[in-house]
Order: C-alpha cells, then structure tokens, then sequence
C-alpha cells in the first residue's frame, strides 16, 4: 500500500494492512499499536529510572487510560503508579515540585480537555521556572493528554488545544502520529529536561507500525518528510497526518505529486524542513486537528510567508476546525471534521491557482 | 514573652534575623526612589517574626518555598544578600540572574527551589518537594509560606487533602496579614478560621500571634518534630499586619486603601520592638549590642548594595538563554 518509504516512517489503520505490508515485502517486522507503543515506553523508562513514576486519574484501573498504562501498577507498584485526586491544577503543582527535586514525572490526562484546569501550573509555573529563576532550576515533567474525538464526544471530550500550549515559550509540545515516534518521542521526554505537553489522538491508538524493541529517542524539532513529492507540499498534524497520507494517495492517482510532512513536534518546530520542500513546491496545504484561528496552521503560514514569500505560487491553505465548539450529534460531527476528502480539494484548488 | 526555655544563642539568633529583614527592607524603602530597582518589591516590614522563628527551625537540606513577598524568607533562610540585592538592581549576578527581579527569589543551595508570584501557586510546588523527597526515601521536609489571600485559591485545598491523603513532610505556614492586595479578609472568606481548613482532611492547625517570635519558634518547632516523624503536614496560621502597602514603599493608608487607626494598632505590636525590650529586660542582649548588631548589618548592607551597583547587567545574549 505505501511505497518507498522506509519502515517507521509508515503506519496501518490495522494490523492486518501492517502484516499485508510486511508480507508484500518480504520483510518480518514488529509492528505494534500506537496505544503499545506509549506503553512499551513506560514500561521502559520505569524499568531504567527508579525517578520516574506516573500520576494521573486512573492510572492503575482496570482499563488503564485506553490500555497505555495497564497493569502497570502490578509490575512498579502504586507508589511508582499513582491513582490521584480529581485535583488539576494542584497536581499538577505536585508534579512540578517533584520534578525540580530530583524526580521525572508523567502526568496524563485523560483528555486534553482536562488540561485547561491546570492552566496556571503549566503556563505560569511550569513554563516558566527554569527562565524566571536563570536556568537554576530545570522542570523534567512529561504532560499526556489524548484529544478524544467521535461518538458524540461533543464540546468538552475533544478539545485538540496545541496551539495554547505552542504558544507559550518553555513548553515543548509534541504530537506524534505513528507507533515508532510516539514510543521515542515520549522516551525523549520523560528523559529531558524540560516540561512537555505530550499530545495523543485517540483515533490513532489503534494503528499498528514497526516499533523496534529496544529503547530508542526521536529528538525533538526534528520532522519527517513521509512521503516525498514536486507539486505541492501538505504538513499534517497528529491524525490528520493520517488523512493527508490518504489525500496523497488519491492525488498521486490523478498525477498530482504531493510531498508529505510530518513536524511530529510543534515546539521545537522544524521550520527548515518546510522551508525547503516549499521551495521545491511553491504551494503549502497545512492539515491540522484543532482551530484555524492562531492555530498550528496559522503559524506554519506566517513563517513561511515570512521566510519563503517569493517561492510561493498560490496561497497557503488551512485544513482546520470550523469555528464552533464540537458538536454532539452524529450530522453536525460530519460537517465539524474535515478528511481527505477537504485535503484533497484543497489541493485541487491550489493547483488551479 | 517567655524566652526562659530556648536558648540564648538561638534567642540572639532570631533577633538578628528579624533586625537584618528590616534593616534590609528599609534599605530598599530608602533607595527604591532611585528608580534604580525596576521590579515591584512587596515589602514585609511587619511580618518579619514568621520568617525568623519558622526557618530557625530548618535544615539546610529543607526546602523552602515563598510567595511573592519573599524577601524575608529568603533572608532568613540563609539566601545570600549580595545575591538579592543584584536580583533586585536586575544584575547578571542576582540569584535568579536579573530574570526574576524581587518576586522571584532562588537559592538552591540551601532548598530555596523558587518563588511565585501567582498567589497559592507555590503551595502544591512544596507538597510535590515533600512527596519527592518521600519517594527517595529522604529526611527533606517542605515548608511554604502563603497569605491569607492564597487560602481563597482552590490549589490551597487541593494541597490540603492531597498532602493529608498521602501523610507527606510538609509544613504549611499562613502569614494572615488580613489583606489579599487591598481586600480585606472579611470580604472574602466566609469564616474566620484559616487554621481550622486542615481540619475536614486530619490535619492538625494552631492560631499563634505572628508577631510573637518566640511563639512563631516554639510552635514551628512543635508542628515540624510531628512532620518529620512522618505524622503527615500541619498547618499554622500567623496572625499578624505588614506595615507599608501592598507592593512598593509607600504606606497605602493615605490614599484610604487601609484605615490608620488599624496600621497604628499595630504599629504598636512590632515584633522587634517587642522582642528587643523582653531581651534587653532578660538581659541577654545590651543596648550596645544590639547597636554593635546593627552596625555590623548595616556595613553587610551597604557591602551588598554596592556589590548589585557595580555588578554587570546581563548581557542580550542573555534573553534566550534559559527557556528549555
């Protein structure tokens, strides 16, 4: 199905497409889910450092926030696997007064809804102690948050809210889209020194990838380019790097060359990388999963406007989130989400241009 | 005041702590016309017993956190003076190295991990310092002071229950000086039992007259032995006023923000003045050591005055440094 393109650049909707692949190819690879992959990463990271530990609202439960963290409590033990009070904003706190005494915390939330609440520990506090206090003190804290979508999740189960987070400098924010990065971008983080908003998809959790065993980093600020391409140059964001590789292929059928890229982190962002495919292509379509207003796609086309004007053929298009909270009903939901289907003619329109 | 039971030496101790916040506090109050700090300073003349007698209660491996009227805390904590006045002439050699100006005090030799300035902000801070140090397995407690105001916020009974739930080492210290900026306690919360808050989680509470040192010192000594036996947090509130406005060196009474006659109430209640005239009636200090005293703070202040003065600003190199 996906052609030259090396192993962990790639990512199945199931793992029936990841075996078919492999097959086709001749090839044995360990593919596992998106939700493993975060798993196995703990897992790791618990294993290596007796610092780390995780926190979160039912970390340890039967379910274990969608599978990444289950049973893991049974292994590290609940003073390592932490079940905590409905407390955001303060736990958050504690989390932070933990990472600058010598501990690496995880906090994941269940949705990223829920982070608004700790606004104040991740904006004023978080972001913030290691400039204010002239790098003196260093925050290594990792925030998970998953952006939920679907089934009438409506206003308040689907917030995808990077952009916030983007915009505050001492944050990084990271927002994976395979198995591979999701296991080495986490990895990067609970090792770094530097808080974290960790962001997941909920409809990415059951891809399936190549997801080497050993304990691997992807560096931050560091994008991929998934597919390479002449016409036009298409940056997806999180699932919608899923969508755009779908809007690719029904492209290159109709003999248009779209080079796909994926920033995997938004702050670091890999500027140069865009930078370059847009001068190669002279057309920029960015697909992301939260608002177009000052969102990620905002930004990505005022940097390139900034800095690579003159290569521009046609206007930067925004592939994002109409401006309306999210909507419960099943109708609504349809018209809220774009697809491949808006990519696709996005592009289209651009090539007319 | 008794001061029978603690000995002299500590008695000394806790005066010069309390003489050298104010001598330090004036000092800003004297060259802040200068304009020549350029951050906002909030003054804790006043409140200077609460800082002396609980942090002559810590470790130096104990962590410490503050609010945005922290000077006394860090001065009493140890934090080296030249270091503070640099901060607060925003000089490349200042403990937060000219990038958090008065509100934002560090000294992490000494477990001062960084003040807020976000009101309650650094309470959960302190009990995630007392759950690390748990987890590792350390003696390290955590002490937080906090007005009254961070009793409003939501992360103050948070912090609370959380601490409780887990039995962790930490002290929570209120300094209630009765006003959150200019609104007065009365405005905000229903009722007038600060200390009692601890109570709905199991932990224990004591109302002590903040302006009493020696009080302040016997019960910090009290609440810190249960916390480092691991019986879990404990909370004091010290009752007691600052003396100039909220933030910067002016009185407020003037411009009708606090009524007079309460700010000379308490005028009368100093808490060095107090404890000078109980010492010098013991005889543990003479009137010519408490000037030999002040005339040693006196030469440290000038010394530290002059050492932010000639010391660089940091340079623009500077500005990116430090985000990550």
């Amino acid at each position: 199905m996906y052609i030259n393109c090396m192993p962990w650049t790639k990512s199945f909707p199931d793992r029936t497409e990841f075996e078919n692949d492999c097959k086709q190819r001749g090839e044995s690879l360990r593919g596992l889910t998106y939700r493993e992959a975060i798993r196995e990463a703990l897992t790791q990271v618990l294993e290596e450092d007796s610092n780390v530990f995780i926190m979160g609202e039912g970390v340890d439960d039967a379910g274990g926030v969608f599978g990444t963290t289950k049973d893991l409590h049974k292994r590290f033990g609940r003073s390592r696997v932490i079940d905590i009070p409905v407390a955001e904003n303060a736990m958050t706190g504690v989390a932070i007064g933990a990472a600058i005494t010598g501990m690496r915390p995880v906090f994941i939330h269940m949705r990223m809804d829920f982070l608004p609440m700790s606004m104040d520990q991740i904006v004023n506090h978080a972001a913030k102690w290691s400039y204010t206090f002239g790098g003196t003190v260093k925050i290594p804290l990792t925030i998970r948050s998953i952006i939920g979508r679907g089934w009438g999740s409506a206003s308040q189960h689907s917030q995808s809210l990077q952009a916030l987070f983007m915009h505050v400098p001492g944050l990084r924010v990271a927002m994976p889209s395979t198995p591979y990065d999701v296991k080495g971008l986490l990895i990067s983080s609970i090792k770094g020194n530097t808080p974290v908003i960790f962001i997941e998809h909920r409809w990415l959790y059951e891809h399936v990838g190549y997801v080497p065993e050993d304990m691997y980093t992807v560096p931050f600020g560091k994008g991929v380019v998934r597919r390479s391409g002449r016409d036009i140059t298409l940056v997806g964001i999180s699932y919608m790097m899923f969508e755009s590789l779908k809007a690719q292929e029904v492209l290159q059928k109709q003999g248009v060359s779209v080079e796909v890229i994926d920033l995997r982190t938004l702050t670091p962002l890999d500027e140069d990388l865009i930078l370059k495919s847009v001068k190669k292509t002279g057309r920029l379509i960015v697909a992301d999963t939260g608002w177009k207003n000052c969102g990620v796609a905002a930004e990505i086309a005022s940097r390139v406007s900034e800095k690579a004007f003159k290569y521009l053929k046609a206007p930067i298009v925004r592939i994002a989130l109409p401006e309306a909270p999210t909507p419960a009903s099943i109708a609504l939901e349809k018209e809220f989400y774009p697809d491949y289907n808006d990519i696709v003619a996005g592009v289209k329109g651009l090539m007319k241009g | 005041m008794k001061t029978q039971k603690i000995p002299r030496k500590i008695l000394i101790s806790l005066f010069e702590t309390m003489l050298k916040i104010r001598m330090v506090e004036e000092k800003i109050i004297e060259l802040y016309p200068d304009q020549e700090m350029r951050c906002p300073a909030h003054l804790c003349i006043g409140q200077e017993a609460i800082a002396a007698g609980v942090c002559a209660n810590l470790k130096k491996t104990d962590y410490v956190f503050s609010n945005h009227r922290g000077h006394g805390h860090y001065i009493a904590n140890g934090g080296d003076l030249d270091e503070l006045m640099a901060e607060l002439y925003g000089r490349v050699t200042g403990c937060s190295k000219g990038k958090g100006g008065s509100m934002h005090l560090v000294d992490t030799k000494n477990g001062f991990m960084g003040s807020s300035a976000i009101v309650g902000g650094g309470i959960p801070i302190a009990v995630g310092a007392a759950m690390s140090s748990a987890m590792q397995k350390q003696k390290r407690i955590s002490v937080v002071f906090f007005g009254d105001g961070a009793v409003d916020e939501g992360t103050f009974s948070e912090s609370l229950n959380f601490a409780a739930l887990k039995k962790l080492p930490v002290f929570f210290v209120c300094e209630n000086n009765f006003y959150a900026t200019n609104s007065p306690v009365s405005a905000r919360q229903a009722l007038d039992n600060i200390y009692k808050r601890g109570l709905p989680y199991g932990i224990s509470g004591l109302r002590i007259d903040g302006n009493d040192v020696v009080k302040v010192f016997e019960a910090a000594m009290v609440a810190l032995k249960r916390v480092r036996n691991g019986k879990g947090p404990s909370l004091l509130e010290c009752m007691t006023y600052r003396w100039k406005a909220h933030v910067g060196p002016d009185c407020d009474f003037e411009t009708g923000c606090r009524p007079k006659y309460e700010l000379d109430k308490w005028l009368k209640k100093c808490p060095i003045e107090k404890f000078k005239n109980s010492l010098l009636k013991e005889g543990i200090l003479s009137v010519r050591d408490i000037e030999e005293m002040k005339g040693i703070l006196r030469k440290e202040i000038e010394k530290a005055v002059s050492f932010a003065k000639s010391s660089p600003f940091p340079k623009k190199e500077e500005l990116l440094k430090d985000v990550y």
